[in-house]
């Protein structure tokens, strides 16, 4: 139950441009199933450099991350996507939805990367995580056609298909009215508590932060707290 | 790979900028069109021109040249013989015009299996006399059926039948042009003049039209016995042997072999008439290079299309990657767009060639040179349509190639970061 999903271990990166900055020092910590983190710090600090590491999407660091026990250093580039296809769910600022599919086949799109159902399956599994954010009303209309919360809600739907071991939202708010941004933290700690899905959020809203079950903080790329 | 979901997605890409993707595909279109077009029109145009000359001309024709003989009586004559002399006006002996031989030879070539058919022929100069002029002509004297059926006889007969060239004794079918100077329809008599100065009346059964004026007014066709008794010669008399042979390519050594065998003189069509041959290549050439300069400005069309879009759709080229999708993946689905261009583009190119050269089959192009082309002429060889698809498919791959390449290159984080 209580097993460890995400380890980083001494994670440390480098900018070189316009001069080399070290913008993650050593950091080392690791998630466990179920867990509600968020990351918090002051702009700047390294926290969603931080999540593109943790997310193999950048692969540019040194220090080791393991995800389910497996090294992701010496991957190769599909082999990484296919990792972030089955393991990772990815929430952006930005919601990313693709305005030539309905938003049923933008949450299908990584189910039916997957393969692992069929077609049928991956659009069943599709409406029961929309029902669960409370959008399957507007499953066949084009994401153009909704509003800004119900695009994020897409958004997460479509990360939540593969059934990741870990959801990572980058700000998932921080484009949000109050309202919405309320909306959309009910639906994670409703995952995390009725799905036992572990979240890993990078914010900068403290409000939001300290209503999560473990609050990461950075500064100038590194740790400063973890409680 | 899933092939069916990369499919969709590049569908998708494609529909949201079908208009510039359709006009990329009506490029490819035009010039799969122009290539069908220029290579079906050039070809038919090449085939007719050939045809005019390899449809008229034997492979190998044997005949009797007159010439001064290679042997001297000096050089075999003691102590000459070892020496090397000099003979000032040497002068060619007078020999027989005809053929030695000629039926023992045609009675070989019949079994030799190389040897398509065989037509012999009496060529003779003679004297049209009309009132008191005479013309300068020549006579043919052929054996019809052999005749029509190597070198389409029939087809350069405009008015008459050509079995009445055997069937009425001592006929002939005149030039249309020599006709037209002397005056006569068919059923009228002419007198010509032999080189004896002898003067023979014929009956005109028919006209020819060969294509060239200056043969027409010059050129007329007998019998091989109307020409034989012309000239006083025997049954037996002949002055070449055409031969047609299965395959055109063997006549220049066939012909070495004929000319060492019978000891005559044999010319074969290659070395006869090999100005055409590079005029053919030469119009191959230019209508394939012209071709594949169009193929190659559609495909930069395409490279510029494909490229907008990946400018365009960056996100969503970041988010698949985001979510799953490989590099390869993102590859493939570019490589696709590109091909589906290509692919849906060439098939309508090949559509409307098909459609376009049919329309140019059915323009009226009458010429008096050619008497049985009443159309522009036209190749519908299906080889031009199978190398007009694979050269529009590979040309678009190509120009999806780079841009596909660089979709695939495409960082996730920094387009995702930047927002």
């Amino acid at each position: 139950m209580n097993q460890v999903i995400l380890e980083a271990k001494g994670i440390q990166k480098f900018f070189h441009d316009p001069t080399t900055v070290e913008v993650l020092k050593q950091i080392s910590f690791s998630i466990h199933t179920g867990e509600f983190v968020s990351v918090i710090g002051k702009s700047g600090c390294g926290k969603s450099t931080l999540l593109y590491i943790l997310s193999t999407m950048d692969t540019d660091y040194n220090g080791e991350l393991l995800i389910k026990g497996q090294n992701m250093r010496n991957k190769k580039e599909h082999e990484l996507a296919m990792v972030r296809n089955e393991l990772i769910g990815f929430v952006f600022q930005f919601h990313y939805l693709l305005n030539e599919f309905t938003v049923l086949k933008n949450v299908m799109l990584p189910g039916l990367k997957l393969g692992k159902y069929t077609e049928q399956e991956v659009e069943f599994r599709a409406m029961q995580k929309l029902k669960i954010l409370g959008i399957d009303n507007e499953a066949l209309k084009k994401p153009n056609q909704l509003s800004g919360g119900q695009k994020q809600r897409v958004a997460i739907a479509r990360a939540l298909i593969n059934d990741p071991i870990v959801l990572m939202g980058d700000e998932p708010t921080g484009n949000l009215d109050k309202k919405n941004t309320d909306i959309v933290f009910d639906i994670f700690k409703e995952l995390s508590a009725v799905y036992n899905q572990s979240l890993l959020i990078v914010t900068h809203d403290n409000e939001f932060a300290k209503q999560t079950s473990r609050i990461i903080e950075m500064s100038d790329g590194k740790i400063i707290s973890d409680n | 790979m899933n092939f069916k979901l990369l499919y969709s997605v590049s569908l998708a890409l494609l529909m949201a900028r079908w208009r510039q993707t359709l006009v990329a595909a009506i490029g490819v279109t035009f010039s799969i069109t122009m290539f069908i077009t220029l290579l079906s029109f050039m070809s038919g145009l090449n085939d007719m021109l050939d045809g005019l000359i390899i449809n008229r001309t034997p492979h190998i024709r044997l005949y009797n040249e007159l010439k001064a003989s290679e042997h001297q009586a000096l050089n075999d004559v003691e102590p000459y013989k070892k020496q090397h002399g000099f003979i000032h006006s040497v002068k060619p002996k007078s020999d027989r015009k005809g053929l030695y031989n000629a039926g023992a030879i045609i009675s070989f070539l019949k079994t030799d299996a190389r040897v398509l058919g065989i037509a012999p022929k009496i060529a003779t100069q003679v004297f049209y006399t009309v009132g008191s002029i005479d013309l300068a002509g020549s006579i043919n004297g052929i054996e019809v059926e052999a005749e029509n059926k190597l070198f389409y006889f029939q087809d350069y007969v405009v008015a008459g039948n050509i079995f009445d060239l055997k069937n009425t004794p001592n006929s002939i079918i005149l030039g249309k042009g020599a006709a037209q100077k002397m005056l006569v329809q068919i059923g009228d008599m002419i007198q010509i003049t032999n080189n004896k100065g002898e003067i023979f009346p014929l009956k005109v059964v028919g006209f020819f039209q060969s294509g060239l004026s200056d043969i027409d007014k010059v050129q007329s066709y007998c019998s091989m016995e109307t020409t034989q008794k012309i000239l006083g010669e025997s049954g037996s008399f002949m002055t070449d042997i055409q031969v047609k042979l299965t395959h055109i390519e063997d006549a220049p050594a066939v012909a070495k072999y004929y000319q060492n065998l019978f000891g005559c003189e044999a010319i074969d069509i290659q070395t006869a008439n090999s100005q055409f041959e590079t005029g053919s290549k030469v119009r191959t050439l230019i209508s394939y290079v012209v071709g594949i300069t169009l193929l190659v400005v559609a495909g930069f069309g395409i490279y510029n299309i494909l490229n907008m879009m990946i400018y365009e759709k960056m996100d969503t080229i970041a988010i698949l990657k985001a979510t799953g999708f490989s590099g390869n993946d993102v590859n493939a689905v570019f490589i696709s767009i590109a091909l589906s261009i290509g692919i849906f583009g060439g098939l309508m190119g090949l559509l409307f060639g098909f459609g376009l050269t049919h329309v140019i089959d059915m323009i009226p192009f009458n010429t008096a040179a050619l008497p049985t082309i009443t159309t522009y002429p036209i190749n519908y060889n299906p080889k031009f349509y199978v190398i007009s698809i694979v050269f529009s498919v590979v040309t678009t791959y190509f120009a999806g190639f780079l841009p596909a390449r660089k979709a695939s290159k495409i960082d996730p984080v920094v387009i995702i970061r930047g927002k």
